[in-house]
């Protein structure tokens, strides 16, 4: 098929993009906006293909599987391809009108572009240290664009998140090492292969170690969690949408669930710890999300606390010891909220910046009353609200619902609870948002803002819509990309037989 | 506005002394040659085109140490090493892209010819040169950013103002 031939393309188009539009703008400035729209929307077309492949292989370079690079498209790429592609061909529309109000535009869309193809290529690779290049190019550019408007907090906030996620990825490279000194090989497939005949003894329990000790901070898992709150609010607010809806998910999430699931395979101590570090997320998260004023930030601290509820799902999905059904679960209800947090956390995002934009401040305090000038994006950012906090129509609702009820099947009380709870204090937490923000008083010195402009509403609509869309359509996606996304995760064995078929 | 500074010209006293220069202008000629041994040598010894690279711009650190950053800018500027950079990398996606014609996408599809010859390998010295010619530029250019850093703050001021 014509997908087949050119899965490739998902790094080398954004990669050449990025160059070619530094050497271009040197030119004509304005080509940047362009070059970097039709990229992302040709990306986005092709990702929404890929769902309908059915899962494959390619060979890097024609060489066979276990010394070449196998490029692999499952269930569970496609899905992860679709959320960054959507996000980032929406990104890149508001980035057109919000990005003027920094300097070197340009500059921004390479860096942009630069990240997108990393994370593309954390997640259609099959081989291990080609994760490792991949998280690392994704990482880079993402230290600069944290660090774009060169504040002098900006920077610092750059210069934390580089220095953890530094130690982060030292971490996964001593893991990557020690794996390929114990079984000779990089390739995923064939990892899993050595492992299960190798089992898990200390040296591989030590890697998986050091794996949730990396891909956990790059995911903000809450011990790891320090650089998130600074990092993603100090971002201009199209990259912290990216930062915050597709970056921890493409390259912490995503690695954590597939090492862990396709390479090492389900294991009771791996899920009693993520189901630990999830639940402590979402309780550390919200907590330190209700006192905050910052807009933003409020926003990252919820990042870490709705990043537990995949956490806590992926865990309870990698558990042996209870039915597979309900493991099955569990690990269906992570998935959706995964999609759902990319759709509603960026929307909320988008809305801060679009905020920003007219109003020139983050504090939610100052604000109020916006619905009276800004209808569209604070109905959007309404949405968005409610979404997160799961009220029923909403997407949010569901993801949660089916967590929760997973963990009272599984006979786990206790985490049922803390997400209940969870749920109710996100509750509480954008309703006090609604209350200063979006109604109330309008105080006087915004009574002559504006609407913001068109390119940077529409990503708006379209996220609130997919948030409602997304709910509503909750009967038919057990069927579709999130079931095949989750068959991904739980065959080990065919994701084994991917060494033969490339 | 400011007054656009020119690079190339400042009042600063140019270079090291002279027992400095005459031994950087006797080096640099085998350094830049070595540079460009490891970098075309790449398939055959070890090294390759980011060794190679790396020593190369090393070449142009000497050369801005030991002269000044007058004569080195003369030798590459800061745009210059900017547009070798990207076109270079923007030519090695070109190349493994190239590959898609012939069936995949990285193939090696030039013939091979005779192993150990220098001219063997297929695509491989190529890639070895674009990848050489990138880390010099980009390698220069991050020196070049760190050590007249005033220089180009003052300057994005003046695009960020011709912007407006």
């Amino acid at each position: 098929m014509t997908m087949q031939t050119i899965y490739p393309l998902f790094t080398a188009l954004p990669l050449a993009a990025a160059f070619f539009n530094l050497l271009v703008t040197k030119i004509n400035k304005k080509a940047a906006d362009y070059i970097a729209f039709l990229v992302t929307a040709a990306l986005a077309v092709m990702a929404v293909l890929t769902i309908f492949e059915a899962p494959f292989a390619y060979r890097i370079g024609g060489f066979p599987a276990p010394w070449g690079i196998l490029l692999i498209s499952d269930g569970l790429s496609a899905l992860m391809l679709v959320i960054i592609n959507a996000i980032a061909l929406l990104s890149i529309i508001y980035s057109i009108k919000y990005m003027t109000m920094y300097t070197a535009k340009p500059k921004y869309f390479s860096l942009f572009l630069l990240m997108l193809a990393g994370m593309n290529g954390v997640v259609i690779t099959g081989d291990l240290f080609n994760v490792f290049v991949f998280l690392e190019v994704a990482s880079l550019a993402s230290y600069a664009l944290v660090g774009f408007g060169c504040e002098h907090e900006e920077l610092e906030a750059s210069f934390k998140y580089l220095i953890l996620g530094e130690v982060a990825s030292t971490a996964i490279l001593f893991g990557i090492a020690f794996l390929y000194s114990m079984t000779g090989t990089l390739n995923m497939p064939d990892l899993a292969r050595q492992l299960e005949v190798l089992g898990i003894n200390k040296a591989v329990a030590f890697v998986i170690a050091l794996f949730i000790m990396g891909f956990g901070l790059k995911a903000s898992m809450v011990p790891f969690h320090a650089w998130l709150p600074d990092a993603h609010p100090s971002a201009p607010a199209p990259i912290s949408a990216m930062l915050s809806g597709v970056l921890i998910k493409a390259i912490g999430v995503y690695a954590i669930a597939r090492v862990m699931f396709d390479v090492v395979g389900p294991n009771a101590m791996v899920s009693s710890i993520l189901m630990f570090l999830g639940a402590l997320s979402m309780l550390v998260g919200v907590f330190l999300a209700v006192g905050q004023s910052d807009f933003k930030r409020m926003l990252a601290y919820h990042s870490i606390s709705q990043m537990g509820y995949v956490t806590i799902g992926l865990g309870l999905g990698l558990n042996p010891n209870v039915p597979p059904v309900i493991a099955a679960m569990g690990l269906f209800g992570g998935l959706y909220h995964l999609v759902n947090h990319a759709v509603f956390k960026s929307l909320l995002f988008l809305c801060a910046g679009a905020f920003e934009f007219r109003t020139g401040t983050r504090n939610r305090y100052e604000m109020g009353g916006l619905i009276r000038k800004m209808p569209v994006t604070s109905t959007a950012c309404s949405i968005a609200s409610l979404s997160i906090s799961g009220v029923p129509p909403f997407n949010g609702f569901w993801s949660k619902l089916i967590i929760i009820v997973a963990f009272i099947q599984a006979g786990y009380y206790v985490y049922g609870a803390i997400a209940v709870f969870v749920a109710f204090m996100t509750l509480l937490s954008f309703i006090k948002l609604q209350r200063f923000v979006i109604f109330g008083q309008l105080p006087a010195r915004f009574a002559n803002i504006q609407e913001a402009p068109f390119a940077m509403t529409l990503p708006l609509v379209v996220l609130a819509i997919l948030c409602i869309a997304l709910g509503l359509a909750y009967p038919y996606l057990d069927q579709g990309a999130l079931q095949a996304a989750r068959a991904a995760l739980l065959d080990k064995v065919s994701y084994m037989g991917f060494i033969i078929g490339g | 506005m400011a007054t656009k500074p020119d690079l190339a010209s400042s009042q600063q006293p140019t270079g090291m002394t002279p027992i400095v220069k005459t031994v950087v202008r006797f080096a640099i000629g085998i350094i830049f040659m070595f540079g460009w041994y490891i970098i075309i040598y790449g398939h055959l010894t070890p090294g390759g085109g980011f060794a190679g690279g790396t020593i190369l711009a090393c070449g142009y650190v000497i050369l801005t140490l030991a002269f000044g950053k007058e004569l080195a800018l003369r030798k590459m500027s800061d745009m210059a090493a900017s547009i070798i950079d990207n076109t270079c990398a923007l030519l090695f996606v070109t190349v493994a892209m190239i590959g898609f014609a012939f069936g995949a996408f990285f193939l090696n599809f030039p013939p091979h010819g005779t192993p150990f010859n220098l001219v063997s390998a297929g695509v491989i010295p190529l890639y070895n040169i674009l990848i050489g010619l990138k880390v010099t530029s980009s390698l220069f250019a991050i020196f070049l950013a760190l050590s007249i850093f005033g220089r180009f703050v003052s300057k994005l001021v003046d695009e960020a103002e011709e912007e407006e």
